[in-house]
């Protein structure tokens, strides 16, 4: 379906200092868009693909098994003990949470602030919060012991006529994340449509024709249907923006609403939602940086969107290095002996391993992103993500367990360690979340194909190559 | 085995968006009614070519927001409070305070199904039958062509005339469409 190359028409010399960097390089025309970043779905399945996906499948299937043991033996095979009676479970599931904020920051409040940069990396990072959303779930659900009895946290009649308890922070986090849930669902749908109808006009087989034409909806680009769809995403936008910002308030109410010292901090819900966004942006940035190599979508992916990301990871890692410093001033400025002893032990107890592997990987790693040589080397973004992905796991790793292995009385003092069921079902989902991944980016259009036209030169009616004419109509 | 068709239109193909917001203004000023432009994505200032007004959905997102606020925290008094009513931590039966983040939370969801259902209601969607599936030019609308189609129901609607309006608009391939 590509069109024959033609002639582009002169464009009117712009003074280099004041020529903005295309968000679509070497000026690809609106069908090059769809038939490259469809080729994706409509090629032969890469190798490389299958090996991703069936490491993904195997993780997965080792999960699976570990939350079936899990379920059938109890959480003892868990290290939980007391006084640590959260550990690797809340971690994983605050972990998991944290990387899907930066999927809806790209889709919503990047949107409301105008940055169309955000329309080449939003699907793929709206898809991956779903999917982390997904593996979050997971945690708190097999972590209350008898699983059978969890839909007790829904507000739905039950045989003992007991309603959930509205005052604590726990049932808080049920809202919020089963909110949060479903509005990026929604989101992430919603944005599909025009996509949808997109593979299914091009669709060589029947089974294709139906499959994305069920899910376009017959959606056939009418301006008066584009009217709407562009409010309501506008108020989608809206939503999810305090959406966002309240989930991990609210997951951070988990703690900040104890009396745990440690956790008893005003400061949480801010510096809970900076560190979300800065590991959901090492998330993308690991996703991204290779699949773009991968699918040859440098051109829709550019160096400029891999170098802005990096400018996100690097002022949200500075607000979280801020942070870190800000509780060691309060924990001593309160004058509050187990505050302080708390900290103290963060960084100097039995875990002052995990405190300062954290502190490399999230207040160091990121300052490398000062300098641009390395924001434009894909190899090093790469690795630098990986590193922020694993310092935010040990922030709440060090958080929950430094803050309950000590407890009031030294007695009662111990030392978490996980055992094999706790780290293979970690791990496990990881294969949960790639599995879904790698299924999105086969068979969904893994960048909003409609988004991205709509920010080329191609589609401003006011420009050269939209077809205005020398001087322009008005 | 051809049942009897009924005429539906005239769809004409542009290849800019230049193109087809000039001629968006022609039609609209040359008084038709049911007309509509199709785009790949949406043409900024489309709207006010095709002199469309504000979209309603606003009002489905602000009845649902509000009602899903009103439902969270009725919905917290009623279990917490009068139900089943159980003191736990010296705190209040009911206080708006503790019923905010959950409340909160049912505004924004119910906004949002609002938001999107809003959209499709307006939009008369799903609709998976078109007449305009039929012209096989137009499933270029998704890819990177536009179109206008002016429906015969139009008042207005006249084969010569309408035809000439989007010739001298700059329409090509003019076709009529059969439902």
């Amino acid at each position: 379906m590509a069109s024959p190359a033609t002639s582009l028409p002169a464009i009117p010399e712009v003074p280099r200092e004041l020529e903005r960097q295309p968000l679509v390089l070497n000026q690809r025309s609106l069908g090059w868009l769809s038939d490259h970043i469809t080729a994706v779905i409509e090629g032969k399945t890469p190798k490389w693909w299958w090996a991703t996906f069936l490491v993904s499948l195997s993780l997965l299937g080792i999960g699976t098994w570990c939350v079936a043991y899990l379920i059938s033996t109890g959480v003892g095979v868990w290290g939980l003990m007391i006084p640590v009676g959260w550990a690797w479970d809340i971690t994983n599931f605050v972990f998991w949470i944290g990387i899907g904020h930066a999927g809806t920051l790209i889709s919503a409040i990047l949107f409301l602030l105008r940055q169309k940069w955000r329309t080449s990396i939003n699907r793929a990072a709206e898809a991956m919060t779903i999917f982390a959303v997904m593996c979050a779930g997971i945690f708190p659900l097999i972590h209350v012991g008898r699983v059978w009895l969890a839909w007790w946290l829904l507000p739905l009649p039950n045989a003992n006529s007991i309603w959930p308890q509205f005052r604590s922070p726990l049932l808080w986090d049920v809202f919020a994340v089963s909110t949060y849930f479903t509005v990026s669902l929604l989101f992430w749908y919603m944005g599909l449509i025009p996509d949808l109808a997109t593979m299914r006009d091009r669709a060589k087989t029947k089974i294709r024709k139906i499959l994305y034409g069920l899910g376009a909806l017959g959606w056939i680009g009418s301006n008066r249907h584009w009217s709407n769809y562009e409010k309501a995403y506008l108020l989608l936008a809206g939503l999810s923006t305090p959406l966002v910002l309240s989930v991990h308030s609210i997951v951070s109410f988990d703690f900040a609403v104890s009396q745990v010292p440690g956790w008893h901090t005003t400061i949480f819900p801010p510096y809970f939602v900076a560190g979300a966004i800065f590991s959901g942006f090492g998330m993308v940035l690991s996703l991204l940086v290779p699949l773009r190599t991968l699918c040859r979508l440098e051109d829709v992916i550019t160096t400029r969107h891999v170098e802005l990301m990096c400018k996100v990871v690097l002022a949200t890692g500075s607000m979280v290095g801020y942070a870190y410093g800000m509780e060691f001033f309060i924990a001593w400025y309160s004058g509050n002996p187990y505050e302080l002893y708390a900290f103290k032990n963060r960084a100097f107890g039995p875990y002052y391993w995990a405190y300062w592997t954290m502190v490399t990987c999230n207040v160091i790693s990121p300052q490398f992103f000062w300098f641009k040589k390395i924001r434009r080397n894909m190899v090093l973004v790469f690795i630098l993500s990986i590193f922020v992905n694993i310092g935010m796991w040990f922030e709440r790793f060090v958080i929950i367990v430094t803050s309950l292995h000590r407890d009031y009385m030294p007695a009662n003092w111990a030392y978490f360690r996980p055992t094999w069921v706790d780290i293979w079902t970690f791990v496990g989902t990881f294969g949960l979340f790639m599995t879904l991944f790698m299924l999105f980016m086969r068979f969904l259009p893994m960048i909003a194909i409609a988004e991205v036209k709509g920010v080329t030169p191609h589609a401003d009616p006011h420009h050269p190559l939209g077809g205005a004419k020398e001087g322009g109509h008005h | 085995m051809s049942a009897p068709t009924k005429k539906y239109g005239l769809l004409a193909e542009f290849e800019t968006p230049a193109a087809i917001m000039e001629a968006a203004r022609r039609v609209r000023d040359a008084g038709y009614r049911c007309w509509d432009v199709y785009t790949p994505f949406p043409v900024h200032g489309m709207d006010e070519a095709m002199g469309l007004k504000n979209s309603k959905v606003g009002w489905f997102t602000f009845i649902c927001g509000s009602a899903g606020f009103c439902l969270g925290m009725l919905m917290i008094w009623w279990m917490n409070a009068y139900d089943y009513a159980i003191v736990v931590g010296g705190k209040p039966l009911f206080s708006p305070i503790f019923a905010f983040p959950v409340s909160y939370e049912c505004t924004i969801l119910l906004g949002a199904f609002g938001s999107l259902f809003g959209m499709l209601i307006l939009n008369r969607l799903p609709r998976l039958y078109h007449p305009l599936f039929k012209s096989q030019r137009f499933a270029k609308v998704t890819h990177d062509r536009f179109f206008i189609a002016i429906e015969a129901i139009d008042p207005k609607f006249d084969d010569a005339d309408t035809r000439t309006l989007l010739e001298s608009a700059g329409g090509k391939h003019i076709e009529e469409v059969r439902d």
